[in-house]
């Protein structure tokens, strides 16, 4: 009933909204590089400007010069994979584990001390022990991630296929709804929102993990954690911060792609996934 | 407007059970259609001494005895905490008695207190989801769904989400869920109570067209007078807690009943009189 109109007043003034959205942080974007700029410029002595090599210098060494670009995105990309794999396999054992749990409260209460016990060791610890019994290849720098990443998924999982209301369990009790039924048509569905704000959380994780992964194993492929490592030793600026620049831009990347995942899911039916842009 | 008609037979045979009950039960194995009772079992809901008092040790019903046999609308009113809900509780088999026996026979319709509709469905998938769980085919489940959507007054609103809905259309939608399974028992707490009074006498009267056409045995649970004595044929009051009933007043008018009657002087009789019982014992 109310739909329609709703709809209706949110495309007439979408317009006037979507340019101040996008506009906004451009603006405060132009700012930071402008007050970048006039410090590097005029605020740093000549021998001191290794440490904030202004941003055009940095896009042109950084940026436009074909092989230090080349070198940051296939760094980037291949820290990208670690975590992308890594995330992918968080979830699905994540979500299983909770899955599992949700059905029997012994389950739970065998399997969450260990998830928790997984989330206070300090993974950072563990990496050099990975290294020394998996080996420094792709398969250890994903464990890492795994590690770091699980532990959002199970709770957040967890916690949204309990939230399910009263009166819906009733419903499907009434009906004699199997095991089944009960996970696929209600509480699946139901977790879903917390679902996905632990995917955006691990996502970070995850990253954060291949990044560490990176650093430690000094073998293989160079991610970019030891690309931007190797830019400080070797005091290239221009470098290190294009690096950093792109990793920010990537990030972004993935944020709004979880935006989208998320709204896709539940952005018809959820009202966070309405009010949140 | 379609009568919900189709498929009746050919659905899955209704389930006849005597839920909990604790002198004597249908035992495990033993084909529903044979009762263990020396009378024969009416249709639609019996209470025989059922009481029931929660593992905490709230007493929340003591022992109660009615019946609703099909074809009644029976209305239950009585002070908040009285054990209302429980009684339904106890009807539909989501809970058991502590003492006494519980007999419902025919598929039970249950209308909670908020519509509990699944957000991320449409009205149309809503609807249709009793239907889903029997493991009923998707064309007899449209045929269903379009039928009770009819009844109910929905059409046009078969996309829409729950989110884009009024508080009474959530209710038509979760009327109309129950009404796919045809049932012979309807259970009912309290509805229309978040209800604006118009959206709530409107609904009112569609419920009453609705029981003209299916004739189930309905226990309908409300803090309103009015409300009771408008729908019913029969009004039940309970004490405050551990409820019992206490009164029980017959509605002298035929179920072809219109929004004057509101103003009639019999209306108002039957009402005080509802009112009187219930000041009397909470
Ligand atoms: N699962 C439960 N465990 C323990 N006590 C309960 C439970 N459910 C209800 N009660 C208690 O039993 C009593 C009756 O509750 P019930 O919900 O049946 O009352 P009601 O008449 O429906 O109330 P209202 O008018 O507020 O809807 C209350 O004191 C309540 O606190
Ligand atoms: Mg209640």
């Amino acid at each position: 009933m109310s739909a329609p109109l709703s709809r209706v007043r949110r495309t007439a003034d979408a317009p006037a909204k979507r340019v101040r959205r996008i506009a906004a942080p451009f603006i405060v974007f132009a700012a930071v590089v402008t007050l970048w700029w006039l410090f590097s410029t005029y605020g740093l002595e000549q021998h001191k400007r290794f440490l904030l090599p202004p941003p055009g210098q940095v896009v042109a060494v950084g940026l436009l010069d074909p092989r230090n670009r080349g070198e940051i995105i296939d760094g980037l990309l291949a820290t990208a994979q670690v975590a992308l794999v890594g995330l992918v396999l968080s979830i699905v054992i994540g979500t299983v584990l909770a899955l599992v749990m949700s059905q029997a409260v012994w389950v739970e209460q065998s399997i969450y001390p260990w998830a928790v016990v997984l989330q206070t060791i300090p993974v950072l610890a563990l990496v050099p022990l990975i290294g020394f019994w998996f080996g420094y290849g792709f398969g250890s720098r994903v464990l890492v991630c795994v590690l770091i990443a699980l532990f959002p998924i199970i709770t957040s999982t967890l916690f949204g296929l309990q939230s399910a209301e009263r009166d819906h369990r009733d419903l499907f009790r009434l009906r004699r709804a199997g095991r089944w039924h009960t996970v696929t048509k209600l509480l699946l569905p139901g977790a879903l929102p917390a679902m996905t704000t632990g995917w955006r959380t691990s996502a970070g994780m995850s990253v954060t993990g291949a990044i560490v992964g990176d650093f430690f194993f000094r073998q293989g492929q160079a991610g970019i954690g030891r690309l931007l490592d190797g830019y400080t030793q070797r005091l290239m600026p221009e470098q290190l911060f294009a690096g950093v620049f792109i990793t920010s831009a990537f990030g972004l990347l993935v944020f709004w792609g979880f935006g989208l995942i998320t709204r896709l899911l539940i952005g018809s039916w959820h009202e966070s996934a309405r009010t949140s842009q | 407007m379609p009568v919900i008609d189709t498929q009746r037979e050919e659905r899955i045979a209704p389930t006849s059970a005597a839920h909990a009950s604790a002198d004597h039960s249908a035992q495990p194995g033993r084909p529903p259609h044979v009762q263990p009772f020396e009378e024969p079992t009416a249709e639609g809901i019996r209470f025989r001494k059922a009481a029931k008092t929660y593992r905490g040790g709230t007493e929340a019903l003591s022992s109660t005895s009615f019946a609703v046999a099909p074809g009644e609308f029976v209305s239950l009113v009585g002070p908040s905490g009285c054990g209302k809900s429980t009684l339904l509780r106890l009807a539909s088999g989501l809970d058991t008695v502590s003492s006494g026996s519980v007999e419902v026979n025919g598929e039970v319709g249950y209308i909670f207190q908020d519509a509990s509709l699944l957000p991320w469905r449409t009205v149309q998938r809503n609807v249709e989801l009793l239907a889903e769980l029997e493991g009923i085919d998707r064309a007899t489940r449209r045929a269903l769904a379009a039928d009770a959507i009819a009844l109910t007054g929905l059409a046009g609103f078969e996309q829409h989400r729950p989110l884009a809905l009024s508080g009474g259309m959530r209710m038509r939608v979760s009327i109309a869920r129950a009404l796919t399974l045809r049932p012979g028992v309807f259970l009912f707490d309290e509805p229309f109570g978040a209800l604006d009074e118009i959206s709530r006498e409107r609904l009112n009267d569609e419920l009453l067209a609705i029981f003209a056409r299916e004739r189930f045995a309905g226990l309908f649970v409300t803090h309103s007078i009015a409300e009771a004595v408008y729908l019913s044929t029969r009004v039940l009051v309970m004490s405050a807690r551990p409820g019992r009933i206490v009164a029980e007043l017959e509605v002298p008018f035929d179920h072809d009943r219109s929004p004057a009657l509101r103003f009639d002087a019999a209306f108002s009789r039957v009402a005080s009189e509802v009112s009187e019982a219930l000041r009397a014992h909470s």
